[in-house]
Order: C-alpha cells, then structure tokens, then sequence
C-alpha cells in the first residue's frame, strides 16, 4: 500500500523577538491620538484628563516663564548627586563583598536588611539629621540605590568564569591586576544592568521625596499642582518624569553599546 | 628544568583522589598523563602547577629555566580560557603585562608567539569571532609568549571537533621540533597520548595512582598513524586501561 507523500509541516521558529522599526514612536503617537480623541469627543471629563494640546500649552508656559528649567536643574541635579553617592559606595562595597570572605560575612546580611526598607519611610529621619535642605534629599535618594548597586557589583563578581582567574593566577598576574584586568570587566556586564535598575530607583525616590518637603523640583510641581486641581501642569511633570527616564535608558544603552563591544 | 612529583597525594574531604602519585618529567620530554574521566588527572596537573595544593607529598622543580623564560610552569586549559573581551594580541599579551619590559619588546614577543601558530592574520580579532581550533591556538601563542620551561596542558584538544584535534596535533608535533619543550600532557585519549608522549603514564581509576608507564621509543616527527610499532604501544596500554574505563563508564559522577 502506498501513501501519497505530503510535506513535513513547519513547527519551528518563533522566541526570537527583534526590534521593530518606528514601531515604538508610532506606539507612543498611537496613544496621543487616542488620548486627544478621548478628550475630543467628551468620552472623559477634561477636568480629570485634560486634552494633550492643554498639557503642551502648560508646559510651553512653565518653559517660557523659567519654572520649568527651575524644577528641572533642581531636579536632575538631586538625582545626579544623590545617585552617584549611592552608586559609588554601593558598587565599592559589592565589590568588596564579592572579593572578601570578611565583607561577605559581615556586609551581606546588612545590605540584605537595608534593601526591603521603603527608603522614603527613612526621609522623615534624614530631616532630622540633616535638615529639611537637600543632603537629606540626596541621602534618601543615595540610599535606595546603595543596595541594588551593591547586589549587582556582588553578583557581578561572581559571575566571572573562575577558569579565567586561574588562567591569570597560573601566569603569575599579580592580585590587584587580576581585579583590574579581568574580575572589573566580567563583572561590568551586571554592573551595568544595576545602574539600570538604580537609576530608576533613584527617580522614583527623587520624586517621593521632593513631594515631602521641597520647592523646586519635577516632584513639588506634581503635588502642587494636584492640591490645585491643575491636571494639565500635573500630567506636564509626569511628562517630564517620564522623559527622565528615557534619557537614562539612552544613555545606559550608549554605555553598554560602548563597553560591552566584545559581546555578540 | 625536570619537573618531579613525589607521593602527591590527595583528597576531597574523606574521597581518596590521588594515591602516592611519583612522577619524573625530564627536560625537553613530553609525557603524557592517560586516565579515565574523574582519576584525578586534571587535579594532578594543577598541583604539579601550584594551583592546587595537594593534601600530602611534594612537587619539586630542578634545573634552571630556558633564559627569557616569564614563567616557568605554564597551563594549555582545556576550554582555552581566553578573555572574551581582549583582543587576540591582547590576550597573547596579558602574561607580559606585569613584567618590566619595554612595550617593543613586548610586541616583539607577542608577534613571534602569534607568527608561530600562525595567527599573525587574526591578532585584532575577538575570541566569539574565532573557531575552537584558533582559540586554542590562540592559547598556545599565550603559553609561548612568556618562554616557558614547562608546558602543563590539561587536555587541550578535547573541546576540539576531530578534523581540528588532528591539525592542532600536527601544530604541537611541529612546535615540538622547533623548540623540544618540556610538557606534561593530561588526555582521556589514547591516539593523543601515543602521538604526543615520549612515554604515556597510565592513571587508574579513583583513587587514581600510576598504573604502568609506558615509554615509545619512535621519534614524535616520525609517528605515522597505524605503524605497527604504535599499534602494539596502543593495543598494550589499551588492554591496561580497557577493564577500568567499562567500569568508569558506569560511575556516579558525584564528585568533581
């Protein structure tokens, strides 16, 4: 008996997901038109979602009268600040916790304590010790990126292919130049996604914490604004905030695309 | 420089590895190391490098380095162990680094080192952008860069595909005749062994202690595949080896 032959049908492919192009701008003016349309045709009340072109208007005015560069340097010079201190010591101690059997014994258990506390709920402190100036703010915003930099750099460190620290070690390279040369750069990788994560961390802490008590900055304009029923300035620094976050995204992808040049 | 191996001994807490290995390597003679998978070969030859202490007995070097020599005891890894993000030059280099030298010199050093593995075409490429062959070869450039006296290599051809193994094998016969190195070489294979050692030391199974050393007498230049003098040196560590291998083969690996 014989069986017409018929086709081995396909079942591969898929789970390879690639990056579409214009795909993410043609998202973010998809949403615009709809948002408009919404506002538009009255399907929501524009005193809860006030239309986009009330939102750009809010914000021209607050960038023509200087507000918005006030809030905005006030801001970004925070997180700056704030980040990089956290950053520094965090990723100083993960390595330290990643090289040392002391600082592992001794570090670890406390940076594990320190990362589940809601680094905000520490703020009220901080003005204590430090005043309701900025080296309050910029400790609150230190602190929250101290643990996950600090986690990153230790795991990081251990991540580096033991095969290569024996490759050194059997050649002779010296200690401090197996760190430099080979420990520092396999553990750049994972650095690198935790600055990811921190700096988002350290805008969401910015922006709670110039909501407690601060003048200037994209969190004081938030809250004004909504004890003043202005949606439109409101959703203005949402905006802003929003627009924080790309431009460290950009900029940690610059970094990866420039560091990382030896991976596929 | 001999190298000399004096009842090394050695345990993983109360797991007997090693038992009472004696060993004498002589200079300019390569002696290949033949066991099975988990005798403790690769162990042996970290502690005949000083990375890896043994729990009881010595490892002795006598006689002075080749001159120009940067270090004396130098591993050929079995996974290469290049550094992903240094170039292929740069990798050569990385021994060289720590020492007073001037940067002339070391890329002298580095470009005869690539030029005799014949990679001198690939010293900007990255290690992903390599084959396995080149990898290794890559390796070996870093292994000679620095002169060694002894060559400890841990079973370099066993990440390899056949075709490649057989070339690499060619690269070591070669470079044996330009500079008669001294080298111990860890194998599961016997074909390796045989091509490559003056004598071929065969390990027993866990805890892993010298079965019979087995020496061939034919120059490594003149080793053909299938002579007859190879055949019976193969058939005789073969029928050494054989029972313990069936056995091996049916092992827990719960350890290493």
């Amino acid at each position: 008996m014989s069986v017409s032959p018929t086709p081995v049908p396909f079942r591969g492919g898929g789970f390879a997901p690639k990056n579409l192009r214009h795909a993410a701008p043609l998202t973010f003016l998809g949403l615009l038109a709809l948002w408009w349309l919404a506002t538009d045709r009255g399907w929501v009340s524009p005193i809860a979602v006030p239309p986009p072109q009330d939102v750009a208007t809010a914000l021209a005015d607050m960038a023509r009268s200087g507000e918005l560069l006030k809030h905005v340097t006030a801001s970004a010079q925070r997180l700056i600040l704030g980040w990089l201190m956290g950053a520094v010591a965090g990723t100083l101690i993960g390595l330290a916790i990643g090289l040392s059997s002391l600082a592992r014994s001794t570090a670890l258990p406390l940076v594990s304590a320190l990362f589940p506390i809601p680094k905000i709920a520490l703020l009220p402190l901080f003005i204590i010790w430090f005043g309701i100036g900025e080296p309050s703010k910029y400790v609150t915003i230190a602190f929250g990126v101290f643990s996950p930099m600090a986690i990153a750099a230790f795991s990081g460190v251990d991540s580096v292919d033991r095969t290569l620290i024996r490759m050194a070690q059997s050649f002779g390279v010296p200690t401090t130049a197996i760190i430099r040369k080979i420990v520092l750069p396999g553990a750049l990788p994972t650095i690198l996604s935790g600055i990811r994560i921190s700096a988002s961390i350290g805008i969401i802490l910015l922006t709670a914490a110039e909501m407690i008590g601060a003048q200037y900055g994209i969190g004081a304009l938030v809250l004004a604004a909504g004890n003043l029923m202005q949606a439109d300035r409101l959703l203005a620094g949402v905006l802003m905030l929003a627009l924080f976050g790309l431009l460290v995204a950009q900029i940690i992808g610059l970094a990866e695309r420039r560091l990382l040049h030896w991976r596929v | 420089m001999d190298l000399i191996a004096q009842g090394v001994t050695h345990r993983y807490g109360p797991l007997p590895v090693l038992d009472g290995i004696d060993l004498h390597v002589r200079s300019g003679e390569i002696v290949a190391i033949l066991g099975p998978s988990g005798c403790g070969k690769s162990t042996l030859l970290r502690m005949l490098g000083g990375l890896e202490r043994p729990t009881s007995g010595q490892v002795l070097t006598a006689g002075a380095p080749p001159s120009g020599c940067l270090n004396s005891l130098t591993f050929i890894f079995q996974d290469f162990a290049l550094v992903p993000w240094r170039s292929v030059k740069d990798n050569v280099a990385l021994p060289l680094e720590h020492h007073r030298m001037s940067l002339a010199e070391r890329a002298s050093r580095v470009a005869a080192a690539l030029a005799r593995v014949n990679l001198s075409d690939f010293a900007n490429a990255y290690p992903r952008q390599l084959s396995g062959g080149m990898r290794q070869r890559t390796a070996i450039a870093r292994a000679l860069a620095v002169n060694p006296a002894i060559l400890l290599m841990d079973e370099p051809l066993s990440a390899l595909d056949a075709q490649t193994r057989e070339l690499l094998l060619d690269d070591l016969t070669r470079l044996w005749a330009e500079t008669r190195f001294t080298a111990v070489y860890v194998t599961h294979n016997l074909a390796e062994a045989i091509r490559l050692g003056h004598r071929v030391v065969v390990l027993s199974r866990r805890p892993g202690r010298i079965r019979d050393t087995v020496a061939i007498d034919i120059p490594i230049a003149d080793r053909q595949p299938n002579m007859p003098e190879l055949s019976a040196a193969s058939d005789r560590i073969w029928s050494l080896i054989r029972a313990e291998a069936a056995v091996a083969d049916r092992e827990l690996l719960d350890v290493r």
